[in-house]
């Protein structure tokens, strides 16, 4: 082997280092007054990295075309990046309660490790090491699931996500032995020259696929996430929900059409029917749902749902529309989750009724939620807007029009239970369960300034969008 | 900087500052400042589009274009025509106006009220297809609050429904847009450039019912109006005002710029299924309206009624017909504006809309119920004013067609006039001259001076159009051209 290979991995090995410097921190500093610096270190360890990827960095593969990488890789681990660093932001106030001081750092270095495995999934070139990402993303995760050990809610959610996590990867890895067997290689690039239409690869195609539907939680194998989204903590919740969700589109982004694109007549509307169940049930479950976690769990399956609008066709324009949705999902779903996760740490509510007359109580906590879940909704000229049109506009120039009159008329149910968060905060007065005023800490505050920005600024600034274009369409083939 | 890119930066800027401050003063300075500053703005670009007109054949002026989205070829297109402008003006008046019949409103309801400004008045100037969509959904949104937060009555029940139904509509339109950009090659979103494409026949049925439905959803369009009159009920005053005076029209707008303008074809194969619906809508609202006890449903009736004769009107696909749909907008959206503000004057007062319990109100309250005869007399046709002018020209447009199912409508819709007049003439009579019924009542005062900017600005308006309207319609009518042009084409 040539250690030359490694000096590809550039932001892997970064994130490495983060990982090693952040776990003899902890170990050194567990208990001493140093601690309180520790959240700092990770937040600042993390912007650089993040800063960091924004420089150029060498394309090509790396031990035989096992890992790959290029300006999409990059870009998208970016993405990963900017969510990651947003949720450690808003993780303080939580770890700092008391149950959970002594564990304060492991929260940091167990989701940089899943980041790590997120990294590998990206940039895998390879069936096996797109496994071995997933399992490095997954397994940690569960521990930050379970977090709070000693709250049942959360206990049972890391052991459902666990379960769940096992078998999905489990049917999954039966998959791509099936895929071995009929094809005699697990390189990305290999199998693309030549998918044989036969039941074995069909096979193994579906159980392979059912693998990464769990992670990005489509109906039908969306059952974990409300019960996962609801126990975990608001900080794990975020997590799974934004920056796991992103790396496993991503991952399908890059394998459905490159790797499988061959046989696309057959999964085509077996995904179709997949798209349109995820946007629906997601959106009609979301409808009754009294807790604002479990409430947006449902929101974000049916958010995956539009994100497949996008990875179905495996344009160009799709693919950078599902990235740049992504993007923006990333700040929406991040900012309406720090609100959350202030209004938890003060009173210990996730009730919708908690909700009531927020605007009243804490006028600017209420209009960056607003903004969340307007920006969620599609409303002009927040970034859910654009990002959403963008999503369509991909799917329509492929001139399937159902579809997006389906997804379209689904925005109108979203909206409506969207409007039900926005009138408990501004037009209900403040009940008996409404928190009173209260000012968050800063980091919280910081990140969601940096999620209003991104609200505000991605749909306006046709930059954005422009720059992950011009990505997608310089890059694949 | 283009004078058009102004309407629009103006309630912004407006917004920014409203954001800056809180006292009731600064607030009310604000906005009579940004929106006296718009109106002004509106009348300078009417008087600069005056003399250009003279000059320039174009169809379009005061064009500016920047590119956006790349991509896509997305640019943000502005240009006015005779009818932009008109519409630009009309929602200047109201805006204004509105802000006096919202004079004791706090901050946060201007700010969302500028929100309104700015989607409405960046609808009017777009040529671009994605632009002019992103500015009617900001326009819509902001609605929901207006409506929930400072309503009356069932005004969350109201807010939801207004807000869903017009969405749904927008829903049906992004589908359409999507549509007409890639079957017409997916090179350009500017109107003006999408005119000179052809859509293929078999699409254009498709599109052409996904656009006008979205847009009619808005302008009334029967049976998609019942947001209407819980909505109109529930605002408050200046947000009936602005939603009934202009937000309404920009479905009629909407349905001529971008429906019948880019699929001339559909529109004449298709036009006999819309005009039978309009011709219930226009029927129906004014029976509605009949029927209703509640001043401000008889007045959001009299809307459908009177909305759904525009979209009566441009179905018509002749000159003159489409002339009198854009008049009826700007003489309807006067009209009720004024309605709607002397309600919220009454309705302030007596803290009462049924009319059931009031009476008199000419001896108590003189201005505000003169004016109020002013708009009822306006809203029946009376010659002198804007309703007539408006409804003459409809009719004689629509009489024009000389075949069977066209004339047949027509005189059914003109039996709304009279109904129309019942509806009114009994409300004037119940309210201002009847008996008075509650004796606490005599102790009211009249309207104060805000409340009479607003209610003198609107019936100068009106005055104006109805006395001399040979001005206006002569705008029209030319500014009507280029979308003839395209219906005969085919």
């Amino acid at each position: 082997m040539d250690f030359s290979n490694f000096l590809m991995m550039h932001q892997e090995l970064g994130l490495l280092s983060i990982f090693v410097i952040l776990l003899f921190f902890d170990i050194l500093a567990s208990g001493t007054r140093y601690m309180r610096w520790f959240r700092a270190v990770a937040v600042g360890l993390m912007s650089l990295q993040t800063i960091f990827g924004f420089f150029p960095m060498p394309e090509g593969a790396a031990f035989g075309g096992m890992y790959v990488t290029s300006d999409l890789t990059v870009l998208m681990k970016n993405v990963l990046n900017i969510g990651t660093l947003i949720v450690f932001m808003q993780a303080g106030r939580w770890l700092r309660q008391p149950e959970n001081s002594i564990r304060e750092g492991e929260f940091y270095v167990i989701a940089t490790a899943t980041l790590l495995g997120m990294y590998l999934m990206v940039s895998s070139g390879n069936f096996m090491l797109l496994y071995i990402g997933i399992e490095i993303a997954s397994l940690p995760a569960a521990c930050l699931a379970a977090f709070n050990k000693y709250k049942e809610k959360s206990a049972e959610a890391g052991a459902k996500y666990i379960l769940m996590t096992a078998l999905s990867s489990g049917v999954m890895m039966f998959g791509l032995s099936y895929l071995y067997g009929a094809m005699g290689t697990m390189y990305f690039a290999d199998m693309s020259l030549g998918v044989a239409l036969e039941p074995m690869t069909i096979l193994g195609f579906v159980f392979f696929f059912s693998g990464l539907a769990f992670k990005i939680s489509l109906v039908p194998f969306h059952m974990w996430a409300p019960d996962v989204y609801e126990g975990g903590p608001t900080a794990t919740t975020a997590y799974l929900s934004v920056v796991s969700k992103a790396a496993a589109v991503f991952a399908l982004l890059l394998t459905l059409h490159h790797v499988f694109g061959g046989m696309a007549h057959v999964w085509y509307y077996m995904l179709w029917v997949l798209t349109v169940a995820t946007i629906v049930i997601g959106n009609l479950f979301a409808v009754r749902q009294k807790d604002i976690k479990r409430f947006f769990a449902y929101s974000s399956i049916s958010q995956a749902g539009y994100i497949m609008l996008g990875v179905l066709h495996g344009t160009e324009m799709g693919l950078s529309a599902t990235i740049y949705y992504i993007f923006v999902y990333l700040f929406s779903n991040l900012a309406a989750f720090g609100v959350i996760a202030s209004l938890e740490n003060r009173s210990g509510q996730t009730d919708i009724a908690a909700y009531n007359g927020l605007y009243k109580t804490n006028p600017k906590l209420a209009l960056v939620m607003m903004l969340a879940v307007f920006s969620l909704a599609g409303i002009p000229p927040l970034g859910g807007f654009f990002s959403k049109f963008f999503i369509f506009a991909s799917s329509a120039a492929e001139g399937d029009y159902v579809l997006v009159f389906i997804a379209t008329i689904n925005t109108v149910i979203s909206l409506y239970y969207y409007l039900r968060i926005v009138k408990a905060m501004f037009i209900n007065s403040p009940g008996e369960d409404s928190v009173g005023p209260f000012k968050t800490d800063g980091f919280n505050r910081a990140s969601l300034v940096i999620c209003v920005a991104g609200i505000l600024f991605t749909g306006i600034l046709s930059g954005c969008y422009s720059y992950i274009s011009a990505v997608g369409f310089g890059l694949i083939q | 900087m283009n004078i058009l890119s102004l309407l629009v930066i103006i309630p912004l800027a407006t917004l920014l500052l409203l954001l800056l401050g809180k006292g009731q003063k600064y607030v009310r300075g604000v906005v009579v400042g940004g929106f006296g500053l718009l109106l002004l703005s509106a009348v300078i670009l009417a008087v600069l589009f005056l003399h250009e007109r003279a000059v320039s054949d174009a169809a379009m002026l005061f064009v500016a274009d920047t590119l956006w989205y790349a991509p896509l070829n997305i640019h943000y297109a502005v240009g006015v025509d005779g009818i932009s402008v008109v519409m630009i003006l009309l929602s200047a008046v109201v805006g204004f106006t509105g802000v006096f019949s919202a004079w004791n409103m706090n901050r946060d309801f201007f700010a969302w009220y500028c929100l309104l400004a700015i989607g409405v008045f960046g609808y009017f100037i777009s040529l671009d297809l994605f632009t002019m969509f992103m500015f009617y959904e900001v326009a819509l949104i902001p609605m929901f609050l207006l409506i929930g937060v400072w309503g009356t009555g069932k005004k969350e029940y109201a807010a939801m429904k207004l807000t869903l139904m017009l969405m749904a509509g927008s829903a049906l339109l992004l589908t359409g847009i999507l549509g007409i950009y890639f079957i017409s090659g997916g090179t350009t979103m500017n109107i003006m450039e999408l005119s000179q494409l052809h859509i293929p026949m078999t699409h254009q049925y498709w599109i052409f019912c996904l656009v006008f439905i979205g847009f009619g959803v808005l302008g009334a369009l029967f049976p998609f109006h019942t947001w209407s009159p819980d909505g109109h009920a529930s605002a408050p005053t200046s947000v009936s005002m602005l939603h009934a005076g202009v937000l309404m029209k920009l479905g009629g707008y909407g349905c001529f710029r971008v429906a019948i303008f880019l699929m001339p074809e559909a529109a004449h194969e298709l036009s006999w299924i819309f005009l039978i619906l309009t011709g219930i809508g226009v029927v129906y609202g004014a029976y509605g309206a009949v029927l209703q006890t509640d001043l401000k449903y008889i007045n959001a009736y009299s809307s459908v009624s009177h909305c759904g004769l525009v979209l009566f009107a441009i179905l018509m696909l002749n000159h003159t017909a489409m002339t009198g749909a854009v008049l009826q907008m700007l003489s309807h959206g006067l009209m009720t504006a004024l309605f709607f503000s002397l309600i919220g004057v009454i309705y302030s007062r007596t803290h009462t809309r049924d009319i059931r319990e009031m009476g008199g109100l000419m001896r108590i309250m003189p201005f505000a119920s003169v004016c109020y005869v002013i708009a009822g007399f306006a809203s029946l046709g009376l010659p002198g004013l804007s309703g007539f002018v408006a409804e003459m020209t409809v009719f004689v447009g629509s009489f024009e067609h000389a075949d069977m199912f066209h004339r047949v409508l027509t005189v059914l819709a003109t039996t709304s006039i009279v109904i129309t007049a019942v509806y009114i003439l009994r409300t004037v009579g119940k309210v201002l001259y009847g008996p008075v019924v509650n004796s606490d009542h005599l102790k009211l005062d009249d309207a104060h001076w805000y409340e009479k900017i607003s209610a003198v600005a609107l019936i100068a308006c009106i005055v104006i159009i109805g006395v001399w309207p040979s001005g206006v319609q002569g705008i029209i009518y030319d500014s009507l051209a280029p979308v003839m042009k395209q219906l005969t084409l085919f």
